[in-house]
């Protein structure tokens, strides 16, 4: 494989007795790349994370990192990986820099380096106020930049993030996203979450898991044209003639709302607002608005998971 | 090896961070401490005056140091289950596991990491212990050789008792749990010993799998290389067996 691939997985298997949690999942992670995992509570996002880590072994698959295989070298492998689990792994009588220098003893950062990689992390999570204050007394947004500032410590390749933001105020969520985009630009970060924003302001590539299986994966730039059909919501001041809507080619069903309202139903066509203007302009009627009706990944989102269901 | 140490010493650290350390150390020192004035009044009153007319009389190294190491032995059977309950099944409740499964360290320097913390705990234990017996060359002299064998037997019996407890901690998921069965454990292989002694079903073989028939030889001065073995064999068998377990955690079971 090429030098690029700093995780590739393949083909994961684990079950919990009769339960599948993860079966035959393939995980890329391409160097400088933000991979979103995404799907519902119990998919198997945690499961296949652990198993990245080295947490849990998988019943069947082969993972490595950076070139190098975690089940015959597990201790050189997990260098190259920092883990922030779901569970913060703070210890809550410890001090932020007592935790951290514990952290890069077991990372095995050589001495004459620690203080240095320690301040780095402190200084990227913006923790040099709260170095000396007790983990267990800090507040949930700042335990949860001590569980991030121990997974970058060692300045690994890949960065595995499991629910960063979950918990969180806005504010705190703002600033933790802050912090994983500045991460994405160093390293290849892989973050798990259920909130779709999260993916479409975060990540470069996106796979959605369905349980325990891998239903979608395409790269965010351009899904839009690609996979959603859009839905536009149209008002008028005064009534249509509905037929000149219905003879624009992409439009492939309009429904009426009532009072003047219209869904119309795109199908690939980017600038259908840009020509609906136009002919709304040219045809005198009096547009009150026009509003997109889907976030373009919760469509993908809900649609695979409803057709699951649905074929379940 | 330096991670085994960092280990050891974040672990004792930690224990002194929490008040279970401080407490158990001054309850474990106050009792031990009236145990200790009971038997010297009992010597000064009681045994003094009825040895003064014997040729040669066990002095107090016999009577009264042998008896509080035999004394600490006992106490710790349920002060040793307290200290090892939270190695492992605490970092579990906490998640804490996963920062240590994360790192590139194996499982055995992660358990020869926790047991050498333990350990140190245990000898600044026995040292403070130590304490109220030696205070006895202030008036008299001691038999430091039976002195020393008597610290050693209980080096060697604390060390038993927590790799034991060490193993079990590893097991469970509640730090109590831990304790519980622990504390059990260690009263079976007592109850070993008194099932083995007694005159209905005396067993060689049930006070050879006992500590405690170990232990009390040294009490008497003696060191049996036989007991160093049972001691040094028990330590490792619990300890590979926490290795074990932990390294298989991870696969299907």
């Amino acid at each position: 494989m090429s030098q690029e691939m700093q995780v590739l997985a393949k083909d994961l298997h684990r079950h919990y007795g009769q339960y599948y949690a993860v079966a035959g999942v393939n995980i890329t992670l391409r160097k400088g790349e933000v991979l979103g995992l995404l799907g519902p509570n119990g998919a198997g996002k945690s499961t296949t994370m652990k198993m990245l880590t080295g947490n849990l072994t998988p019943d069947q698959g082969e993972i490595s990192i950076n070139g190098i295989d975690l089940f015959n070298e597990p201790q050189v492998a997990k260098k190259h990986i920092g883990y922030l689990p779901e569970r913060l792994p703070v210890y809550c009588d410890m001090t932020v820099l007592e935790f951290l220098r514990y952290c890069a003893q077991l990372r095995g950062i050589a001495r004459t380096a620690q203080h240095a990689s320690i301040d780095r992390a402190l200084q990227r999570c913006g923790l040099g106020d709260v170095s000396k204050r007790l983990i267990g007394n800090l507040s949930k947004g700042y335990q949860q930049r001590v569980g991030i500032a121990q997974a970058i410590l060692h300045n690994p390749a890949v960065i595995i993030l499991d629910e960063p933001t979950v918990g969180l105020d806005p504010v705190q969520i703002q600033e933790i996203r802050h912090l994983i985009r500045e991460l994405g630009e160093e390293h290849s970060v892989m973050l798990s979450t259920h909130i779709l924003p999260e993916v479409q302001a975060l990540c470069d590539r996106v796979q959605i898991i369905y349980q325990g299986q891998t239903v979608f994966e395409d790269f965010l730039q351009g899904l839009e044209q690609r996979h959603a059909d859009c839905i536009l919501r149209l008002g008028f001041e005064e009534p249509i003639d509905v037929k000149k809507l219905q003879a624009i080619e992409s439009i492939n069903k309009i429904e009426s709302l009532g009072s003047m309202r219209y869904n119309v139903y795109v199908e690939g066509y980017q600038h259908m607002g840009d020509h609906l203007c136009k002919l709304a302009f040219a045809e005198g009627w009096k547009l009150t608005e026009m509003t997109p009706q889907t976030t373009d990944l919760e469509t993908i989102f809900l649609d695979l998971v409803h057709r699951e269901e649905a074929r379940a | 090896m330096s991670i085994v140490y960092t280990i050891a010493f974040t672990e004792l650290r930690r224990m002194f961070y929490s008040p279970l350390a401080w407490s158990l150390l001054a309850i474990v020192q106050f009792i031990m401490a009236l145990i200790f004035l009971m038997l010297v009044q009992e010597y000064i009153e009681v045994i003094q005056p009825k040895f003064s007319t014997l040729d040669k009389p066990p002095g107090v190294t016999d009577t009264i140091v042998a008896a509080v190491y035999l004394w600490a032995g006992i106490i710790m059977l349920a002060i040793i289950p307290i200290l090892t309950m939270r190695t492992f099944a605490e970092e579990r409740v906490n998640g804490t596991f996963t920062l240590l499964r994360s790192s590139p360290i194996s499982m055995i320097q992660v358990v020869l990491g926790k047991y050498l913390g333990l350990m140190l705990f245990i000898l600044i234990m026995i040292a403070l212990i130590s304490l109220m017996p030696m205070s006895l060359y202030m008036g008299t002299s001691l038999d430091w050789g039976k002195l020393l064998a008597s610290m050693l037997g209980l080096v060697l019996l604390l060390a038993s008792f927590a790799a034991a407890g060490l193993f079990i901690s590893s097991l469970v998921d509640q730090p109590i749990i831990a304790a519980v069965a622990t504390f059990g454990f260690l009263l079976l292989l007592v109850v070993f010993y008194i099932s083995g002694n007694s005159q209905s079903s005396y067993s060689e073989l049930f006070i050879y799998l006992s500590h405690f028939g170990h232990f009390l030889s040294f009490l008497g001065g003696i060191f049996d290389t036989a007991d160093l073995a049972y001691y040094l064999l028990f330590i490792v068998g619990f300890l590979g067996l926490t290795i074990r377990k932990l390294t298989d955690e991870g696969l299907q079971n």
